[in-house]
């Protein structure tokens, strides 16, 4: 019975919770049996609500009996990537710096959440300030993936991706700044949309790579990514960089899903599919087959400066993560070294002792690209780069509807495996990071499987401001595939 | 020492906090003396994941002062972030303007001695936020943030300025200036005015001129401390020059402070130290872009400036430029005056009233001449009454000290006090 | 222009970045920083001479907000995070240099 209930959709999910015939409670007690005896093996959390779920549903539960109004996530438990601020609870970032920060304000998608009247079951691992691939740089704990407990379920997302996967909640927010949404969801087997910068509110999103960051839904549907989308899409005061109702007017993305979009162009790069592993492109080919057979028709687009991405995000984010990261520094909150000899001790050993490799590394790496006779040669330099994938993507799109490629060029690794060589972790990041460097929305949807019976993704890159289509598109395949309703033999 | 000819040279660094409710990136309030850390939030506090956002008075106080400066308003204008750590500063960086200041190429015109003017050139202008404050106490320090976050205008001028009468003379018109424009108390003793002089000499020695190292003196922040730390660098760097022959050079700029007790400056960093700020574009805000529309309905809440007035009070009202620089010291008082004179009595006459005795009084009792309980009409009808040689102007003062002190007008208590002056000799034999 | 960074590079960078590295993390550093700076030189096959440099891509400008109080915290919660805290203050080691930036 709980099993079952653990199967549903979100949508499914509040459906029968709002026709009372299950509960929120009820829905609550299966993830939180389901944690018990899985999340030990996943790791997926961070820090577990139990007892403000329980009350939390009995609330919502509560709301229905007598017939009041309810959210558009009426009761669904869910959990939140733990880089975002709550009221209850700490907020880590995975790193120890923050082990146990409190933060004084939830953020703005958490207070929408709220408001939809979500259950919020816990939050979830990620790689230290989200910096990773594969959620190996958690300062804190260690997530595996759900469908190989040997290997990573990618990253930064990793804990959102495999409690998604696991059936420890039936939905989770992620942070995308290069790919942290989508590459989790393509190795963990879920959906993960990124949605345009501006789209919805980082208040509250502890920043990484600001003018990249953008918080998402990974989910087990696209209709789940659509309802999320309904939830915390929107204008934000308390975020300049929010785009506000008048210019950009959010739409319902529920309304028209279910309509195909027809005509339907897919943009096809295909030198760069080629550097993926043959069977995830076997999977992509086998996805634009489908769309063919569904009436679309493939063009052949240029990205001339895609190759370029990887070596432009590099000098952004850790740019803009050298200063954002320089507020750990063990004054106002967060871990202080235990005796320092003066406060130039506090900063400097606080941080080289509490912030880990990656994280250090990144630092490292932006503080010298700001840093007086290299600013134009690499951060500057990076950010014409970035306005010419820009560019490219809208000369893409004056001939396409959306872009098709692979999310990872492989599919989930063994733990351990690419640690040594941040480099090549690096380049793993080739298909995400274009999105986050020209602002548009892009999903990753399950779309087959290796040998291994590990999750392929398939990457559907969309005009800013065009979710409601791109969500079209990906339900597209979705009501004529199967690969969501795989499971990880785990929890078989 | 004395074949010695030498020319002051003097640049000034103002940070002046503007006079909005909130702060400059949250709503938290402005207020001097509050309990410490009591008006701070996630924003002001740096605390993760909290962004700026913009308060637009802020921005229009700062357009108002760049006009009033007589600086080119930026039509576009971003922020940048200063890197640099330091426990007042939470985020361990600045949001401040680097290479697109809101207000640039302007001047300020100071007035000097005997109605004569001198125009001293403005570089740049921007917005910036202030830090917080850190206290030393014994062997630790305390740091309160109440302050962090305060809308902060950045001055600096030109090096026009060559003897510390002009400095000063600058700092004085400057407060003036956005005391009048309402974008600023420009309380001294609030800290709501800093400046940093730039200050070195000239010297002309067998016909050849040597540059002496420039010296920056750090957070002034009196008139006084002020214009003393340039008399105080005056002879300093002279004896400076003649036993060490040391002339500018790079990176022999040199960082002093201020020692109030023993009215010297002292030694703070020798060298200038190459700071790396690691500036960079502001991620979390967004660009500026000024309309015409909007730049001009800022100009029309501008006010006529002080000197201005000043000089149209010595050309209209035939007052000494002393007397035009006292009234128009503060705007409350011009406006006073004014009205005053166009109730139709001389305009002597009354700046003589206003200047003796009721900038007086209102000095004893810290307000403004319009809250002394009289009306520029009283202030009329009393000059009038000197001038019809009714009372001499010696009773004229006595009645206006007395007319701060009830409701009677000035003719009531001249008549009660006895004071109205007979016209001729006849009559007062005859009483 | 291939710039291998230094090993003083990288105390310097530590030093800015207020990262005090231990001699191994230094040493392995350079080398990481070295090859991920070499592979970004590709940006340089790129001519740019001609391209704005895009730090956002947002297409809005002018976002204020009134100047309009909102409540601040109490100071209970403003300290509560606090490594170390005197009354009402953050409490810090002595600072010594008044202009350290």
């Amino acid at each position: 019975m709980s099993a079952e209930l653990l199967n549903l959709s979100c949508s499914q999910l509040k459906a029968q919770i709002i026709s009372k015939k299950t509960t929120s409670l009820q829905a609550v007690n299966a993830v939180l049996q389901a944690i018990e005896k899985i999340e030990p093996v996943v790791g997926a959390y961070i820090s577990i609500f139990k007892e403000h779920a329980i009350a939390q549903a009995k609330n919502i539960d509560e709301k229905i009996a007598s017939g009041k109004e309810i959210g558009l996530l009426a009761g669904v438990p869910i959990a939140v990537k733990d880089n975002m601020c709550t009221v209850f609870g700490a907020t880590t970032c995975a790193s120890g710096i923050l082990k146990n920060f409190h933060a004084p304000y939830n953020a703005s998608v958490v207070e929408k959440l709220i408001a939809a009247d979500a259950v919020i079951i816990g939050k979830t691992n990620l790689d230290e300030f989200a910096m990773g691939s594969s959620t190996e740089n958690s300062g804190l704990k260690k997530t595996v993936n759900p469908w190989d407990t040997n290997r990573v379920p990618g990253g930064s997302s990793g804990g959102s991706a495999a409690a998604v996967a696991a059936r420890l909640c039936f939905g989770a927010l992620g942070s995308d700044t290069g790919g942290s949404i989508r590459q989790p969801a393509s190795l963990c087997g879920v959906v993960g949309l990124k949605p345009t910068y501006g789209r919805v509110s980082r208040y509250g999103l502890v920043a990484y790579g600001s003018s990249l960051d953008q918080i998402g839904p990974l989910t087990r549907t696209v209709q789940d990514a659509a309802l999320f989308m309904n939830v915390i899409a929107g204008h934000d005061c308390k975020d300049s960089t929010s785009i506000s109702q008048s210019i950009m007017p959010v739409p319902d993305y529920l309304d028209k899903l279910d309509e195909p979009v027809k005509p339907l162009k897919i943009g096809i790069v295909s030198q760069l599919n080629a550097g993926a592993e043959s069977l995830v492109q076997k999977a992509i080919n086998d996805s634009l087959e489908l769309y063919k057979k569904l009436g679309a028709a493939l063009v052949e687009v240029k990205m001339p400066h895609f190759d370029y991405a990887i070596a432009a995000y590099y000098m952004i984010a850790t740019a803009e993560a050298s200063s954002n990261l320089a507020r750990y520094d063990g004054v106002h909150y967060g871990y202080r070294t235990a005796d320092p000899k003066d406060y130039i001790e506090v900063y400097s050993k606080s941080r080289a002792e509490a912030f880990g490799q990656e994280v250090k590394r990144r630092i490292m790496l932006g503080t010298y690209v700001l840093s007086a006779g290299y600013y134009d040669a690499y951060y500057l330099k990076a950010l014409k780069v970035r306005n010419l994938i820009r560019s490219d993507f809208v000369k893409a799109f004056e001939n396409c509807d959306c872009l098709m490629m692979p999310v990872s060029p492989m599919t989930a690794f063994r733990i351990g495996e690419k640690t040594a060589d941040p480099l090549q972790m690096y380049l793993a990041d080739v298909y995400t990071i274009a999105a986050n460097l020209a602002g548009i929305p892009a999903i990753s949807i399950p779309c087959g499987f290796d040998d291994n019976n590990l999750p392929v993704g398939l990457q559907i890159l969309a005009p800013a401001f065009t979710e409601d289509k791109l969500l079209r598109i990906a339900r597209m395949h979705e009501v004529n595939t199967e690969f969501h309703l795989k499971k990880p033999k785990l929890i078989q | 020492m004395s074949d010695l000819q030498y020319k002051v040279i003097v640049g000034l660094e103002i940070h002046v906090h503007l006079g909005t409710k909130t702060k400059m990136f949250c709503g938290c309030a402005l207020e001097y003396g509050a309990v410490a850390n009591s008006r701070v939030c996630p924003v002001c506090l740096g605390m993760p994941g909290s962004l700026p956002v913009m308060n637009q008075k802020a921005y229009e106080y700062a357009v108002m002062a760049g006009l009033a400066l007589n600086c080119k308003i930026a039509e576009f204008t971003k922020w940048d972030r200063k890197n640099y750590y330091y426990p007042d500063l939470p985020k361990n960086y600045q949001i401040s303007q680097y290479d697109l200041p809101l207000a640039e190429n302007g001047f300020i015109e100071i007035p000097l001695e005997q109605g004569k003017t001198k125009r001293i050139r403005i570089r740049r202008a921007h917005l910036e936020e202030d830090a917080g404050k850190n206290i030393h106490v014994g062997s630790h320090s305390q740091i309160d943030l109440n302050r962090a976050g305060t809308p902060l205008l950045e001055i600096v001028t030109e090096p026009d300025m060559n003897s510390a009468q002009e400095v000063r003379a600058l700092a004085v018109e400057l407060q003036r200036i956005v005391r009048y424009l309402g974008v600023s108390e420009a309380d001294m003793q609030k800290g709501h005015m800093r400046f940093e002089p730039n200050i070195n000499l000239v010297i002309t020695k067998n016909g050849q001129e040597y540059k002496t190292p420039i010296v920056e003196v750090k957070n002034l922040n009196s008139f006084r401390a002020l214009e003393r730390s340039i008399e105080y660098e005056i002879p300093r760097q002279l004896d400076n020059f003649v036993e060490t022959t040391i002339v500018m050079g790079m990176g022999n700029k040199s960082t002093r402070g201020w020692d109030d007790v023993n009215q010297m400056t002292v030694l703070q960093r020798e060298k200038e130290e190459a700071h790396d700020y690691r500036y960079f574009p502001e991620p979390d805000l967004v660009p500026v872009k000024l309309t015409e529309e909007k730049l001009n309905e800022i100009k029309s809440r501008m006010c006529e400036l002080p000197l201005k007035k000043q000089l149209r009070f010595i050309n209209e009202y035939g007052l000494s430029d002393y007397d035009a620089g006292v009234l128009t010291a503060d705007k409350s008082t011009a406006e006073f005056f004014e009205a005053a004179v166009k109730t139709g009595a001389d305009s002597k006459r009354i700046c003589n009233l206003l200047t003796q005795t009721g900038l007086k009084i209102a000095n004893e009792k810290g307000c403004g001449l319009h809250e002394l309980g009289f009306t520029a009409q009283d202030i009329c009808d009393l000059a009038k009454m000197v001038e019809a040689g009714q009372i001499n102007s010696s009773a004229a003062n006595i009645i206006l000290e007395k007319m701060t002190q009830g409701d009677l007008g000035p003719r009531q208590i001249a008549e009660q006090m006895n004071l109205i002056q007979k016209s001729d000799a006849g009559e007062i034999e005859a009483v | 222009m291939a710039q291998n960074i230094s090993k003083q590079d990288v105390q310097k960078v530590a030093k800015l970045g207020r990262l005090q590295l231990s001699d191994d993390e230094i040493e392995q550093f350079t080398g990481q920083l070295g090859s991920i700076l070499e592979y970004v030189e590709k940006m340089n096959e790129l001519d740019t001479s001609n391209v704005e440099p895009l730090a956002h891509c947002l297409p809005v400008n002018n976002i204020f907000r009134p100047d309009e109080i909102n409540e601040s915290l109490c100071s209970e919660k403003t300290l509560a995070n606090a490594p170390d805290c005197e009354g009402e203050f953050f409490k810090v080691p002595k600072i010594l240099d008044e202009s350290s930036a």
